[in-house]
Order: C-alpha cells, then structure tokens, then sequence
C-alpha cells in the first residue's frame, strides 16, 4: 500500500460516503477537498454547493473562502445565500460537512462559545451557515481531529443541532424528519449513529488504532457497531488524484 | 393565532413594524439624481452614531472596504451592527471599537485563515451586547424588510443555544400544525455594499454571486454603494435585466476602484492573503495592532492613500494575474 498521511486517509474516508448524483454543501478545507476527491473519481454528478450562492462550480483550486470567487468559477449558477439555503430546506441537498470547537455523543456541534454564554471565557465565530446546514441538509459529516478536549459529554453550546438530547428530539424540536448526523470522520476511525439511541459509534477503525485508541481520545462512552471493521486505506488512484488534480499545492493535505 | 411553543431570550435591536418602515420609505427620494460623492462625505452624512449598520459582500470578498475604514476613521460609535457573513469587515470595525451591541451569524473568524486576535478580545471584553443568529435566519430577516412583511418562517435554529439567546419565536402551522422558527424583519439605519459598476444615480450592476446584498439592499433605509467604477446610465438602460440595485434605493454613489481590496472581487482581483495575514499577526500585540492601524487606517485620508501603502498597482496587478489563473496560486 502507498504511504499517506492523516488527512489524506481522512479526506478519502470522507469523499466515499458522496455517491454519484448526490447534492453536498461545503464549506472550506478538507470537506472541499473531499467533495472535489469524489467528483474526480466515483461521482462524475456531485453537485457541490456553497452557502454564499455558488452552485456546482469547476473548482480550479481550493478556495480560501465560501465565498470566493473559486466557489463559482464556471459554475452552473452564481446565485446568492437564500437561494442556496432554501435549495436545502426543500429537501434537494443530501449531505453537509460541518466542523466545530465541540461534539457531543449526540453530534451536537459547538462553534459559539467556551464557558457561559454571556460571558465566555472564549468567542467563537457562532454558527455562519453551520446551524442552517446541520438543520436542512439530510445527512451531516463531520470532518475533526479525535480528541477529547474536542469530543466531549456536553458540549458548552449547542450552536447546531446533531440529536439534540436523543431520539426524536430533532422532530420534537420542529426540524424536519429524517435528517440529522451521519458519520463523524476523524485521524483514527470512522463513527456514525447508533439507530435506537441516536448514540455515537465506532464504525470503523483506521489502519494502526485500536477501539481502545479510539476511546481513549473521546470524552464520552462511544458505543461500538456490531459490524466493526477496519476503514478501508486510501487507493493508489484516490492519493493520485488528491495529490494532483485537487490539492496540488498542499495547502489541506499539507497541514 | 398562531400558538407561540418557543421564545429566545436574546436581544432584539430592531423594531420589526412594517408600518413604521413604509412611512419611512415613503418619503425616500425618487428623484434621479446625481448622488456621486466621496467616501468620507457618504460616510459623514449616511452613518450616524448609534445607527443600526450592515455590510454587504461575504467577509473578505466583494466587500467596501473603503466604507469599513472611513466608518473607523470618523470614529462613529454606539454602532449596532450585522455581524452577517462578516470576516475582514468584522476586523476593521472590531478594530475601532465603533459597534457595542452585535447581531452575531459569523463573526470574530476569517474562515481557513484563522480567527482575529483584537477582534476576540473585543468580543470576550463585555463591552458588546449581542444576539445570536445564523447567516440564513439573517438573510431571511433582510428578506422579510425587503418584503415589506414583519416575519418570516424558517426550519431552522429550532432546538439550539443559538434558538434560545436568539429573538426568534417558535409557532405551530395553522396549516400543517408543523413547527416553524419565525424571524423578524431587519430595516438597518444603513447599509454599504461594493458592485461592479453603478450609474451617478445609483443603478447597479454585480458580476458573480450576489450572497444576500439584493435583501440587503432593499431592506437598508440609507444605502451606500461603492463602485469599481461608473458607467453611464446608456449602459445601464441597454441591459436592465444586468440591473440588481435600482437607484432608488441608493443614497450615495462613490466611485472606489479596487474597493474590496483586500478582499477578492469576482472577475478584477484575488484576496491579498499577505495583507490579511499581515492583519491577523500584528493583532496579537495591542500596541503593535496601534501602531498598524494608525499607519494604515487613523494616518492616510482615503482609501487610495490606503492602497499605495499596500503596494498600489502592482499589488492589484499581481492579484489580478491571481484571480484570473494567470498566476495559479491563491495564497501569499
């Protein structure tokens, strides 16, 4: 097998969930590098988007921002933010990628504030597009180094909505149904959703981590699927195209 | 009646009355009329401190940079501002510390580039209130101004912290008995925002994606619009379906080439990630981020003044060649 580092095994994982003819929002970094990684392999029809307005875009290069001008480079549509995000709500955007300071066993993301609300001890930038993605789109990925400063049993601040406090919380809630987190893709495993409990599980485990490594790195009990495997290693083709087609400067696979 | 199940307990700075904004508008100027004038000039006349103010563009990308600075420069203060999709303009006002009560969807971050130093200690220092949003529950506040309608209904926010330090309401569907977050309508005091091409009166003209400036510009009582450059109204008149601002609504016209410097304008110029960079850096020590600021905003008159500092033409030339894949690099 080749030699590949951590976020290249990371942005591989990731790109496989995105089938062909699927929608994905994105936003910078790896889950764009992901979403280009599937388009240049399995997914010829992935139709990315992104929330300031760019709609299925010929990325020439990673963009720095959703915004930029990268993001509609001879795109279908150059349009605008709520044309984008009630694309999603209507139900026409499969999967999301989102980040944060925080997850919880829920999925549950924090990207607001560390310690109380109204007087943090650490601002962030707030939810951005993050509270509307993680409302609208089918499925959330989440790209995230595992940690357990990161994974942790109550987030500070639920600034967008995984589970919530559990099954049937979301629709309780008044989100709409069927949506929620899907996998959480970290340096070490792949985890996803425990059906009943709406829970975090190990899915899968890279190459060299244990269940245990896995564990050790997490801030709460994680559950663990019954059909535990190894994550498959990134192919021989799927480093070539990452390396040269999407991200030839290394400016995401590099960090 | 719609039935009420939930209520954030956040903040909220705007009265939503549609009546009150009709009478506004009302009597807003339709004259066609040259409104050219300078930035410091729109500035001076537009943004009046405690003034409710939002900027249009996304972060550090079609942005009227020019604006930002003169709003710093004249030292306004008591701002209430949009802190909608915000990322360098975000810095420059942080900077001058002009705001002290923030609707928050984005703020304090540069996306991939980091989070701003000054801009987080402002914001963890207490000085500023706040109200938690999200970018779309923004837009969707502008949309409803831009309507003319008092709220409007997402499927958002619902069952977050970011809901309950909101000023979002929860009500069932008379129709659906559904679930819906309602948002009220956003009329800002003032509003800028940087296009391609204007007309003197105030037509204008955007080249890529319009993010939520099209909302914004029709909810924003007072607008100033910078340009990339004028064109006559000719031009203006043989393409109207080019037309997204009409000059309506339009207050100030100021003619700013390479206005979103450093941000990157669609079609013109990339990002200069040196100088943003450069920005991030000096932020880490308060009294160099002062001297810096005195150097590049407080010390020059204008936003040319500005751009020469940052290496004038042959700065834009090289981010011209970056943005049209002449020179195949986006990163300084």
């Amino acid at each position: 097998m080749a030699e590949y580092n951590t976020m290249e095994m990371m942005i591989c994982a990731a790109a496989r969930y995105l089938e062909d003819g699927a929608a994905v929002a994105v936003g910078t970094g790896a889950p764009c590098a992901a979403a280009m990684l599937a388009q240049k392999t399995h997914s010829p029809n992935l139709v990315i988007i992104f929330e300031a307005g760019g709609v299925a875009p010929i990325l020439p290069t990673m963009p720095i921002s959703v915004g930029d001008s990268r993001t509609f480079h001879k795109a279908i549509m150059a349009s605008g933010m709520c044309d984008v995000m009630e694309t999603m709500q209507r139900g026409m955007v499969d999967y999301c990628f989102l980040g944060g300071a925080q997850i919880d066993m829920y999925g549950n993301l924090n990207s607001s504030v560390i310690g109380e609300w109204s007087r943090p001890k650490v601002r962030f930038p707030g939810s951005g597009g993050a509270n509307d993605f993680g409302s609208f789109a089918w499925r959330i990925m989440v790209i995230t180094p595992q940690d357990s400063r990161r994974f942790v049993e109550r987030v500070d601040f639920i600034t967008t909505p995984g589970y919530l406090d559990g099954p049937g919380a979301r629709e309780k809630a008044g989100l709409a149904p069927g949506t929620g987190p899907y996998k959480v893709i970290t340096n070490m495993a792949v985890m996803g959703f425990d059906p009943e409990t709406k829970r975090m599980r190990i899915e899968s485990v890279h190459k060299g981590y244990t269940v245990k490594d896995v564990q050790d790195n997490t801030g709460f009990e994680l559950l663990v699927s019954p059909e535990l495997e190894e994550t498959p290693e990134p192919t021989e083709e799927e480093l070539r195209v990452l390396r040269e087609e999407v991200d030839p400067h290394r400016y995401i696979i590099g960090r | 009646m719609l039935e009420v199940v939930a209520e954030g307990s956040g903040p909220l700075f705007m009265d939503p009355d549609p009546d009150k904004a009709r009478e506004f508008f009302r009597k807003k100027n339709r004259a066609m009329v040259s409104k050219v004038m300078s930035v410091r000039e729109a500035v001076e006349k537009f943004v009046h401190d405690g003034d409710y103010l939002a900027i249009g563009g996304f972060g550090a990308n079609r942005i009227p940079t020019a604006v930002c600075h003169e709003i710093v420069r004249q030292r306004k203060k008591n701002l209430i501002f949009a802190g909608h999709t915000s990322t360098h303009d975000f810095q420059i006002l942080a900077a001058g510390e002009v705001f002290d009560r923030c609707d928050i969807a984005y703020i304090i971050g540069l996306e991939a580039r980091g989070l701003s130093p000054n801009a987080r200690r402002y914001m963890e220092s207490g000085k500023v209130q706040v109200c938690e949003w999200s970018n779309y529950a923004m837009a969707l506040r502008l949309k409803a101004a831009a309507m003319g309608v008092s709220f409007l209904p997402g499927r958002n926010l619902m069952g977050t912290d970011t809901f309950r330090n909101s000023a979002a309401k929860v009500v069932r569907c008379p129709f659906t008995d559904k679930l819906f977050v309602l948002y009220p309508a956003l009329w800002p005091d003032v509003a800028a925002i940087h296009v391609h091409e204007a007309d003197v009166y105030g037509n204008c003209r955007i080249k890529g994606i319009s993010v939520a400036d099209l909302e914004l510009a029709r909810a924003a009582k007072r607008l100033i619009i910078t340009t990339e450059k004028l064109v006559p109204n000719e031009v203006i008149r043989q393409d109207p379906t080019s037309t997204v601002i009409p000059y309506f609504l339009v207050d100030a016209v100021c003619e700013v080439p390479f206005g979103s410097y450093p941000g990157n304008m669609p079609y013109e110029y990339f990002s200069d990630e040196e100088h943003l960079k450069q920005w991030l850096t000096v932020e880490k020590d308060p009294e160099e981020f002062r001297r810096f600021l005195d150097k590049y905003i407080y010390g020059v008159d204008d936003f040319n003044q500005y751009l020469e500092l940052c290496g004038g033409i042959e700065r834009i030339m090289q981010l011209r060649a970056q943005e049209h894949l002449i020179l195949n690099t986006n990163r300084g």
